[in-house]
């Protein structure tokens, strides 16, 4: 997919004007706030949970190309092909390799992120193969002009149903329909003929289990039993850190995922895949693909990102991000959106390719808070700052304004003096309302709240007339 | 070299992995692997009635409908008299595993095959049954094929009460214990299928039933 954060600060401030984006995400606001509220509260030992899943992702991720042979090794044995991509491109060339060795015209596709990284659908359609998202969000988009998500579980969470209700109408030309259960229908039957006669289903993969070989998958839909039960092939696309070692492993983190992701106390549907069908088994594929993916992910492995590769894609970041919740998930550019999105996308897409993204938060760590699997997304956030802070790749106002700074910081009486007029300066500038309603230079500020002025005194002359009041007290 | 080389030997540098480090590395993950020692768990009653009881609560909120009998004898025509209260059509396929319930003698046709898109009603039985959630769990076989339980519009279950555990980690170790190896596909199914993508708004049967019914036979 495109990299479009480089414009942040321009898609944020449309995402702002647009008046009906604004009211759908005033409308989904809270929902899975209060979803996952509730449901985390039937885990009696929530914290203990977390750390435990946490400890399950760090077990494999501290030596993870023992655990990804070890998996590779497992699903040999049950059937399935193993393949390995360093990046997108070889993902859909892998994908077209084998869609075409298996004469297939049509695929139908199970919600895959790291597909919409690889932007995959644009090269199946080049190679004249078709694809159809299933998932109800995904093929919304899909027929809107391949729209890209703006959430990982949500992707059509921006759009109404008014909008949707026109979609619908245009693109499969029946009459309009304004009730939801009604458009879920239309499509249910779309999809239905698509999922019969596809020859090949893709999906992604929640977890990779190394005990058994097996692809775990979660869904609320069954679009992802459907494309892993009905096609002769199946093509699971998945990145390299997401294997976990045992189904007692697995049991554990789903008591997480599902109640942090949607508030449910587990997916209508949860599917362990193992190897081929059988001869006389009357469905399943004849053929188990697994397409391992790096795609940034292996030079993130040991290093002060590792955490980051813990994430087992629930959400709740998102959800409960006060800047996500305000711009939405597209004015970030990429795939992942969010906290996560802010940490991932300079990672696998280049630091200096997403500048804004590490700033586009607000570090008040609700991120943090409700990660299942205990990622410290403000610190990486803060981290990625320092970094691009090191690599000079932040603009030249604010690399002079620190330097000026910190030369001021190191002189106490220079840096004293320049403290007092400035804060008299402002006091005058505010005037009788104590506020400040436009500040010269911090404009952006401004614009959308006033600046509360220091009344006079600062905090070193304040520190010091106390502590004369107290010498004269004693 | 290799995508695979590549992958794994830049992975292998980023953790500097020497012969000495691995051989402890790999004792590590033998012990990983053969611990059976579940996480944290809730709470769950583990005496059959309680079992039984949380079972049923979890799958009603999880929108199935329940309904328990005493014998299995007795299925057929409590999966006849659903039907009819719902007005839902009188031929099902079912999985092989119960072709031997004499479905004819309550008014049913009933065809032990796999499903196709035509088929309205779908009747299986389960592996086990998890207390914790509401979940049932399929294993799939030649008697026991995944799409009976997904294309139908509607899905019956029949689910044996002594076959409900407290977790799904019990559910693994049934299925260690009974199987072996893991079935090509083990389905956990916890109600109707459904979809929040527009508006958040949820609405049952999205690509599978839009309708769950399980019949707890108790003896």
């Amino acid at each position: 997919m495109e990299i479009k954060s480089m414009r942040f600060k321009a898609n944020a401030e449309a995402s702002l004007a647009n008046v009906v984006l604004q009211g759908n995400l005033k409308n989904a606001k809270g929902k899975f706030v209060t979803k996952r509220a509730e449901a985390i509260k039937e885990i009696d030992d929530f914290e203990g949970t977390r750390d435990a899943a946490a400890a399950i992702r760090n077990k494999v991720i501290d030596n993870l190309d023992l655990w990804l042979e070890r998996f590779e090794t497992r699903a040999q044995e049950t059937g399935a092909k193993v393949m390995w991509a360093k990046d997108g491109a070889e993902v859909c060339r892998l994908v077209t390799e084998i869609a075409r060795k298996h004469g297939v015209t049509k695929v139908t596709k199970s919600k895959s992120m790291l597909s919409e990284e690889a932007g995959l659908n644009q090269a199946l359609e080049a190679a004249g193969i078709q694809p159809v998202e299933t998932d109800l969000g995904e093929y919304i988009l899909q027929v809107d002009n391949n729209e890209p998500p703006s959430h990982i579980i949500a992707p059509a969470v921006h759009k109404s149903l008014d909008e949707v209700a026109d979609l619908f109408h245009k693109v499969h030309g029946t009459p309009r329909k304004t009730e939801i259960p009604a458009l879920t229908r239309e499509a249910r039957e779309v999809l239905r003929g698509h999922f019969l006669t596809a020859e090949m289903g893709l999906s992604g993969g929640n977890f990779l289990v190394a005990e058994t070989g097996s692809v775990a998958l979660v869904t609320n839909e069954g679009n992802g039993r459907m494309v892993t039960t009905l096609p002769r092939v199946h093509v699971v696309i998945t990145g390299i850190e997401k294997v976990i070692p045992t189904l007692e492993d697995l049991s554990t983190l789903m008591r997480l995922l599902p109640r942090s992701a949607t508030g449910q106390s587990i997916s209508n549907y949860f599917s362990i895949l193992t190897g081929v069908k059988k001869p006389e088994e009357h469905d399943g594929p004849e053929h188990l693909y697994f397409i391992l993916v790096d795609a940034g992910r292996a030079d993130v492995v040991g290093g002060e990102f590792h955490e980051m590769l813990r994430c087992i894609r629930c959400g709740a970041c998102m959800n409960h991000c006060p800047v996500y919740q305000t711009i939405g998930g597209h004015a970030y550019g990429w795939v992942y959106p969010g906290p996560m999105g802010s940490v991932l996308t300079p990672l696998y897409a280049g630091i200096e390719n997403a500048i804004d993204l590490p700033h586009a938060a607000t570090l008040c760590n609700q991120c943090g808070v409700v990660c299942p699997v205990k990622i410290p997304l403000p610190e990486l956030l803060r981290k990625l700052r320092e970094k691009q802070t090191d690599a000079g790749l932040r603009p030249l106002v604010e690399r002079i304004g620190l330097r000026v700074w910190a030369w001021v910081a190191q002189r106490p009486a220079l840096y004293g003096l320049g403290a007092r007029v400035g804060a008299r300066y402002l006091k005058w500038l505010a005037g009788e309302d104590k506020s400040i309603r436009l500040l010269p230079a911090a404009q952006e500020w401004t614009n959308g709240r006033d600046f509360p002025a220091p009344q006079g005194k600062t905090f070193r002359e304040l520190y010091a007339a106390r502590q004369k009041s107290a010498k004269e007290a004693a | 070299m290799s995508s695979r080389e590549d992958i794994l030997g830049r992975v292998r540098a980023s953790l500097h992995r020497n012969a000495g480090n691995a051989a402890t590395a790999r004792e590590v993950m033998a012990a990983a692997l053969a611990n059976r020692n579940p996480g944290p768990q809730p709470a769950v009653a583990s005496e059959p009635r309680a079992l039984l009881e949380r079972f049923r609560v979890k799958s009603e909120q999880a929108s199935s409908t329940v309904e328990i009998v005493a014998t299995e004898a007795e299925v057929p025509a409590a999966i006849a008299k659903y039907l009819a209260a719902m007005s839902l059509p009188t031929t099902a396929v079912a999985w092989a595993s119960l072709g031997a319930l004499d479905w004819a003698g309550a008014g049913l046709s009933v065809e032990a095959r796999g499903a196709r898109d035509a088929d309205l009603v779908g009747i299986t039985g389960c592996f086990c049954a998890v207390a914790e959630t509401g979940t049932l769990m399929m294993t799939s076989s030649p008697d026991t094929p995944a799409a009976v339980s997904l294309l139908p519009e509607t899905h019956i279950a029949v689910v044996r009460a002594a076959r409900i555990v407290a977790y799904m980690e019990d559910a693994w170790n049934l299925a260690r214990d009974e199987l072996g190896s893991l079935p090509r596909a083990v389905n956990f199914i916890s109600g109707p299928s459904r979809t929040g993508d527009i508006e958040q708004t949820i609405v049952l049967g999205a690509h599978g039933p839009y309708r769950v019914h399980l019949v707890i036979v108790e003896g």
